[in-house]
């Protein structure tokens, strides 16, 4: 069956730049009513650039988007709202103290123009948009209490009842089981039966790719591959998406001889994780695998003293470490790359020498009186070692890419010497070709003797630079597989999320 | 020229000369006088104190409201002292004592904010706000709201004296923003609160002892108040509970004109000399030609509104 009418989106030529950077470049991108798209990418790779042109919350620097086949010059969010394009962002955007009524009605009373809540009609218009996707939700719940995937049914269902005709959905399946992602599948076809048409846009899409009919691939802003979705395959995305394959540095093998260093007994915090018990051993390179809202990311942040577990006890070399103080954490030879390094990691607007300096200021200071000219130079030889392309060292670490800012984040930590080092997702948002290199410095700090503890949903990464991988689920250490060989990757991807 | 316009103390500093040259136009035999020139010089330095300590507080993305409420309890206790135990025909020695009692109310009442803010983690807006009328408060308390009186004679020259000809206030002035500035930019202290400013998480994730740095910033914004407050004693020949009220407006103003950012992170002392400069100018020059002191706010308000402006659209445009 062969469509003639106008498609529901079109992006012709569309170019976005911002300054010196070029996020997109000449995309042109096709999506048609009752039609799953599948947009993939890395981070950075202009994805979610590309959403805010569509949903115009940015203006394209060249190109036309045209919506049923007439342009739109002067493209707003409100305007592209009314023509019924709908983004359900990762985390949803809901309203947590709102029934599950509430917030499906919200938007699509809004754009009614009532100024009054009613009710009834809220909880007649929810009902109505359940019934037509065929789920049953207790409409009276408050959103906080629901999972994460109930969660996105309530995304959807406000899409739907906003008269949503293209729904955009932001890394759809990164916080579901396979149980789950199947549901949701079974839905994306209803939709479509029904006319909706979805733009899937992640890092990860091999799961949904079986109800695609079209692929997208991006990569540093330029379309590199659209075909329909029977030609891709898991394998021929990552290609797609890297543009060729990264070479992994495996870690030396662990010496057997080698001591315990960190141990972590019984470590619990209420709604967090639960006895978590752990040993790494110097020079050991140790995987923690999970799902999002699995407690990877409070386990690493309770380990830095970030979060104060419950009860427990951390000891390394033998000598407890004080919880919940990272103070404490970091002078007993902690350290902790975290996992969003715009907002935890750096100081944007600061210069990439204070940056790195920040971590052991006391060093470069006698009396208080800092020492720049040896500030300056330690950043500057860090620069060097860790091989980071910085024009200045006294450039705003924001003019950086993120292969490089991740960089300076570990030559803060390197620089003070650690005997442990945690890195909650070490490559996220970082080039293919950074990656790599940032895993040959974990596996080199590894053979310095460092304990490291790698905290990742990239399963290829864990695999390729840990000694030994605990899977980690509901806030329990459920496994622990060795990396490597030992283990494919589909193996672990099942043990994650069954 | 593109480059000084570019920085926000280049574009100060432009903004200060323009003020100066047209309110030197506008009446050039009274606003270049001597009286004049002198008169400004024995004003400014005590609200430009005052904001200097609120533009450090603004440095960590926080704010100190109590300044005025500190600087009169300090000015208070100190005056308290030199009138009931010293007595009129105190010496000098006597009034240094009477300064170094300023600065340790100073310190404490700088100390009690950063408890607040750092250890209790309060809203910088709200502790300040609540501690400064604490502040006032404990003032009143002690001088059942009147002024207190009958200070010695030699008290009257850190308000009033000259050295070199060049008055004393704005000696104080000078040598306490060169110290802040040396401080902010060259200590480990200066660097951890810029960078606590920019970012306090991601300085709670670099391990830095944020605590200990916000209370050690508002203890030193107390202690500057202490500083504005003897001065504002010295040149009343009186201390009061509610002396100065109009300054904390004034001295947010300051700051924000002086190109502190009010989330943190950025701010040079420079920027802060030049508002001063600039608003004394600008008050001064009014006054001479006669426009009334609710105009006078007006005109203070609409400059505020108009720098910020200029700054947000130059970095709209550079971003």
């Amino acid at each position: 069956m062969t469509d003639t009418s106008a498609p529901l989106v079109t992006l012709e030529g569309v170019t976005k730049r911002y300054a010196a950077i070029t996020a997109l470049s000449e995309v042109d991108l096709t999506i048609r009513a009752g039609e799953a798209v599948c947009l993939a990418g890395e981070n950075g790779s202009g994805k979610s650039t590309l959403i805010k042109v569509l949903v115009g919350v940015e203006r394209p620097s060249a190109g036309r988007i045209l919506f049923d086949g007439v342009p739109q010059t002067r493209l707003t969010p409100t305007a592209a709202t009314r023509a019924g394009m709908q983004v359900i962002f990762q985390d949803f955007s809901l309203f947590p103290n709102l029934s599950v009524a509430e917030n499906i009605a919200m938007t699509a009373e809004r754009a009614t123009g009532a100024r009054l809540v009613h009710r009834r009609r809220a909880r007649e218009r929810a009902r109505e948009v359940l019934d037509r996707i065929g789920v049953d939700l207790d409409l009276d719940a408050r959103v906080e209490r629901l999972p994460v995937a109930h969660k996105q049914l309530v995304a959807i269902c406000r899409a739907l009842a906003a008269d949503a005709r293209l729904i955009i959905m932001d890394e759809p399946t990164t916080a579901l089981t396979e149980r789950e992602v199947a549901r949701l599948l079974d839905l994306i076809r209803r939709l479509k039966a029904d006319g909706v048409a979805v733009l899937f846009v992640s890092h990860k899409l091999a799961e949904v790719l079986e109800v695609c009919e079209h692929v997208v691939v991006l990569r540093n802003g330029e379309k590199v591959a659209d075909g329909p979705a029977e030609t891709f395959d898991a394998a021929s995305l990552t290609r797609a998406m890297t543009g060729r394959d990264v070479a992994e540095t495996p870690p030396e093998p662990l010496d057997p001889s080698a001591s315990d260093l960190l141990k972590v007994e019984n470590l619990t915090k209420d709604g967090a994780f639960r006895d978590v018990s752990l040993t790494l051993r110097a020079g050991e390179v140790l995987g923690v695998a999970g799902l999002l809202g699995s407690g990877r990311t409070s386990l690493a942040k309770a380990l830095f003293g970030l979060a104060t577990p419950d009860s427990g006890r951390v000891t390394l070399d033998g000598t407890d470490v004080p919880l919940g103080d990272p103070i404490a954490a970091a002078g007993a030879g902690i350290g902790y790359v975290p996992e969003d390094r715009l907002t935890e990691g750096l100081f944007l607007e600061q210069s990439i020498a204070r940056n790195i300096a920040v971590g052991r200021l006391e060093a470069h200071a006698s009396g208080g009186v800092l020492n720049l000219r040896d500030l300056w130079e330690e950043a500057a030889e860090w620069l060097k070692r860790l091989s980071v392309k910085a024009p200045d060292p006294q450039a705003p670490v924001r003019s950086l890419s993120g292969g490089n800012q991740q960089r300076v984040v570990l030559a803060r930590w390197m620089a003070r010497q650690p005997r442990v080092l945690i890195l909650n997702g070490p490559s996220v948002g970082v080039d293919v070709g950074s990656k790599a290199e940032i895993h040959a410095i974990i596996s080199d700090l590894a053979a310095r003797g460092l304990g490291v503890i790698v905290i990742s949903d990239d399963l290829p990464e864990l695999l390729g630079t840990c000694h030994r991988i605990l899977v980690m689920k509901a806030g329990v250490i459920t496994d622990e597989v060795a990396g490597g060989e030992g283990i494919t990757e589909d193996d672990l991807s099942h043990r994650l999320a069954s | 020229m593109s480059r000084i316009l570019h920085s926000t103390e280049g574009r100060l500093a432009l903004i200060t000369i323009v003020v100066f040259v047209l309110m030197a136009a506008l009446s050039p035999e009274r606003f270049l006088s001597p009286q004049n020139l002198t008169s400004m010089a024995f004003q400014f330095p005590e609200f430009a104190i005052l904001a200097l300590a609120v533009a450090v507080a603004m440095l960590t993305g926080g704010i100190d409201l109590s300044v005025v409420g500190a600087a009169n309890l300090s000015a208070v206790v100190a005056a308290l002292f030199m009138a009931n135990v010293v007595g009129a025909d105190g010496g000098a020695g006597m009034v240094a004592l009477a300064f170094v009692m300023a600065l340790c109310v100073g310190l404490v009442a700088g100390l009690f904010n950063g408890v607040l803010v750092a250890t209790l983690g309060l809203p910088p807006i709200l502790a300040t706000l609540g501690s400064g009328l604490i502040f006032t408060g404990f003032a009143i308390a002690m001088t059942g709201g009147s002024a207190v009186m009958g200070l010695p004679s030699a008290a009257a020259w850190i308000g009033n004296g000259t050295i070199l000809w060049i008055p004393v206030p704005l000696v104080v002035f000078a040598l306490l923003a060169a110290a802040l500035g040396w401080l902010m930019s060259r200590t480990s202290f200066g660097l951890k609160t810029r960078m606590f400013g920019a970012n306090p998480l991601a300085a709670r994730y670099a391990a830095m002892d944020t605590g200990a740095v916000l209370i050690k910033l508002y203890a030193l914004c107390g202690m500057l108040s202490a500083v504005a407050g003897f001065i504002v004693m010295s040149r009343a020949n009186s201390a009061k509970a509610d002396y100065g009220s109009s300054y904390l407006l004034l001295a947010v103003l300051i700051a924000v004109l002086g190109g502190v950012n009010p989330y943190g992170g950025y701010g040079r002392i420079i920027g802060v000399v030049l508002a001063v400069l600039s608003m004394q100018f600008l008050s001064s020059g009014l006054n001479l030609l006669g426009v009334t002191n609710f105009a006078r706010e007006m005109i203070w308000g609409a400059l505020l509104i108009a720098v910020m402006l200029i700054n947000t659209l130059a970095k709209r445009r550079t971003s």
